[in-house]
């Protein structure tokens, strides 16, 4: 083949990336392009209107995935991608509004955004890449890292007790609640397709590797190893309790769609609630559009 | 640039009897702010009480964030959404808003936020006044930028100034700060607010050409580039970090120059537009007073006694303290013997009075370290000596 050639070929979701900003910057062998292959799709199957599809992300690995997609996107500082995510909804209740981030955006420095958000029943859906450490800076101890597991601030193993993000959405509130691996593409893209078709706060973990860091650091082979590995590893359980979520060190990942129940939103809330003290004075705040 | 007339629904009409704190809600309502992101911390909170208050009835979202970090990245999104914004804290929720004030400077995005300043550092004087964070306003957040601030002395410049904050921060994509403090947030006073259509309004520079041709960073001639706002279909990017024109990241020294230059540029080069200040008998004045906010009301006082004992003090009052106004400062420095600079910190305005005045005058600051406002003497001592 000649190369004239072979470059013509097209990607599929290539209507939905910045063509001009690819190559990326992702190491071969992680998972974060492969989510983003899933969203494109999830957006495609279900049909929105990808004018009022916006992604907000904070920083890091998958904080770059906002930079990638062809749709109104905003990368934004260290861990409020969730505030942003809603302070742009709730301007334009019509939105669309999607969290792509990391593990230690979503959960580390911006944990308290997180739990907040999914308390008020923010209209969002959250895609948390879960690679276990902080990888932009270079794979440092993370709110994820398992216990045992080595990082480059913790290089004789990690001892801190973790956070399971699915336990932490639903104990705050979070109506959708899923968690895969990165080589579920098609339940990734399920799962995406399913938060995008109701409202409230939809929380989508997918575990994936770190080939560069995490996986080097640990000698746990190259990034195709890794994602066949946790796949492998993983058994799906829908609906478990969340409390029974916690991930080991290269132990078993239960997967699966654990919460998925209706529940008003901070905005039906707020118009309902006002509405019933206020009368007809109240003037209802941008009735959102399904 | 376009200008509008305040929407009615906002505006509460007439005379009223308002403390600072409840004017600046106010003055946002009727700048036609339909979006409050704030966290509860004193001296401030009355502002975001009363602005929970109205707006069910004007139409718009009030949300109580987690903290302040979270306020200021909610108010960016929700510029970025099409809405007006606003927000107040004071001196330790300030510091938590400096790391999205950065980003609101990188974005270019028109916020409005109110400090209402107590004494520091750390939590410091809660209910009591200061004047303290008057270079962390300019100063605060990472890097080079360029903010505009204004300083109220009454209730009435509370109202006044939001709605001129407002219109700032619109026409020159920047965060724009109305720095008061717990005195004039806490004194209550006569407010009117006039009619709606007296009420004027800059809309915000809405691009409307084609939609694949937008660039979010490319300068007009201006120097302000147009804005779009999430939803319309312009599919843009724009981030934090270092970018072109595209809005997208570039990490080299060439586009940093581009983009930071740009960042300061816009605001110097239009700081004779932005600048406000109010000069009284500064003709034959030997000395002159510097001073913004309460401190220029309490000067008041020791500027009578000086000229009941002969002395020609003329005044300047900064409406506008940043970006500074050092062509003036630096004019008259020549002229007179010397500025005094009374101000409720240990000293920050006089140090850019100095840097303006270069050598040609004396400058003496009256500093006082915050809990209250100077005592008129201490100001009219300041004047004497400076005549010995």
């Amino acid at each position: 083949m000649k190369e004239e050639e072979r470059l013509e070929e097209k990607s599929p979701i290539e209507n939905l990336l910045r063509m001009d900003r690819i190559p990326h910057i992702w190491c071969p062998g992680c998972g974060i392009g492969t989510v983003v292959t899933s969203f494109a799709e999830a957006l495609r199957k279900s049909e929105v209107d990808l004018d009022k599809v916006v992604v907000v992300s904070g920083i890091g690995c998958t904080g770059r995935v906002a930079g990638y997609v062809k749709l109104d996107s905003f990368h934004t500082t260290h861990g409020r991608a969730v505030p942003f995510a809603t302070g742009l909804k709730l301007a334009n209740p019509e939105l669309k509004v999607i969290v792509f981030s990391g593990d230690g955006d979503i959960a580390g420095i911006g944990g308290n955004h997180f739990i907040h958000a999914a308390r008020r029943n923010m209209d969002l859906i959250i895609i948390c890449v879960n690679n276990f450490n902080y990888a932009m800076t270079g794979g440092q101890v993370a709110a994820t890292t398992p216990r045992g597991a080595n990082a480059s601030t913790a290089p004789y193993g990690n001892f801190e007790y973790s956070f399971s993000l699915p336990y932490l959405a639903e104990a705050s509130g979070a109506t959708y609640v899923a968690r895969w691996t990165a080589l579920h593409l098609r339940r990734v893209t399920k799962s995406i397709q399913e938060a995008l078709g109701k409202r409230g706060f939809s929380f989508i973990e997918v575990i994936t590797p770190c080939v560069t860091l995490y996986a080097r650091r640990n000698r746990l082979g190259d990034g195709l190893n890794l994602l066949k590995y946790y796949y492998d590893k993983s058994e799906i359980q829908h609906g478990a309790d969340t409390r029974t979520l916690d991930i080991s060190y290269q132990g078993k990942l239960i997967v699966g769609k654990f919460i998925d129940k209706e529940k008003p939103t901070f905005l039906d809330c707020m118009n309902e609630h006002l509405a019933k003290v206020l009368g007809n004075k109240y003037q209802p705040y941008g009735v959102s559009h399904d | 640039m376009k200008k509008v007339k305040a929407d009615p629904k906002g505006v509460l009409t007439g005379a009223h009897y308002l403390d600072g704190d409840h004017s600046l809600a106010e003055g946002g309502l009727a700048a036609g702010c339909r979006f409050f992101a704030g966290y509860p911390i004193t001296p401030s909170t009355e502002t975001a009480e009363r602005f929970s208050e109205r707006i069910p009835f004007v139409g718009g979202v009030f949300v109580q964030m987690e903290d302040e970090l979270a306020s200021m990245a909610a108010l960016i999104g929700a510029s970025w959404g099409g809405k007006k914004v606003m927000t107040v804290t004071s001196g330790p929720g300030f510091s938590l808003m400096m790391e999205n004030i950065g980003l609101a400077c990188m974005m270019e995005t028109p916020v409005v936020i109110a400090n209402v300043q107590r004494g520091g550092p750390s939590t410091g004087l809660p209910t009591l006044t200061g004047q303290q964070d008057m270079m962390q306003v300019r100063w605060g957040s990472h890097g080079d930028y360029e903010i505009i601030a204004l300083s109220p002395d009454s209730p009435q410049e509370c109202f006044d100034f939001i709605i001129e904050a407002f219109n700032l921060s619109e026409i020159y994509r920047v965060p724009t700060f109305v720095m008061t403090d717990e005195c004039v947030g806490h004194m209550t006073e006569k407010v009117i607010i006039p009619p709606a259509e007296e009420i004027e309004l800059v809309e915000r520079k809405w691009y409307k050409g084609p939609k694949d041709k937008y660039l979010p960073y490319k300068p007009d001639k201006d120097m302000i580039p147009f804005m779009v706002k999430a939803g319309d279909g312009y599919r843009f990017h724009t981030t934090g970090l270092t970018r072109d024109e595209r809005g997208y990241p570039v990490i080299n020294a060439e586009c940093q120059d581009f983009c930071v230059r740009h960042l300061v540029d816009k605001i110097k080069m239009n700081a004779d537009k932005i600048i406000k200040i109010e000069e009284d008998q500064i003709d034959d004045a030997e000395i002159i007073l510097i001073s913004y906010g309460i401190t220029s009301r309490v000067a008041i006082k020791a500027i009578q006694q000086a000229r009941k004992a002969g002395i020609k003090v003329g005044t300047i009052r900064l409406i506008t303290v940043w970006p500074f106004p050092e062509k003036r400062i630096k004019e008259l420095a020549r002229k007179v013997k010397a500025y005094i600079v009374p101000e409720i910190n240990y000293g920050q305005i006089v140090l850019e009075v100095e840097r303006c005045a270069q050598g040609q005058t004396q400058v003496i600051g009256v500093p006082h370290c915050g809990g209250g406002v100077h005592n008129p003497d201490d100001i009219f001592k300041a004047i004497k000596e400076a005549l010995k």
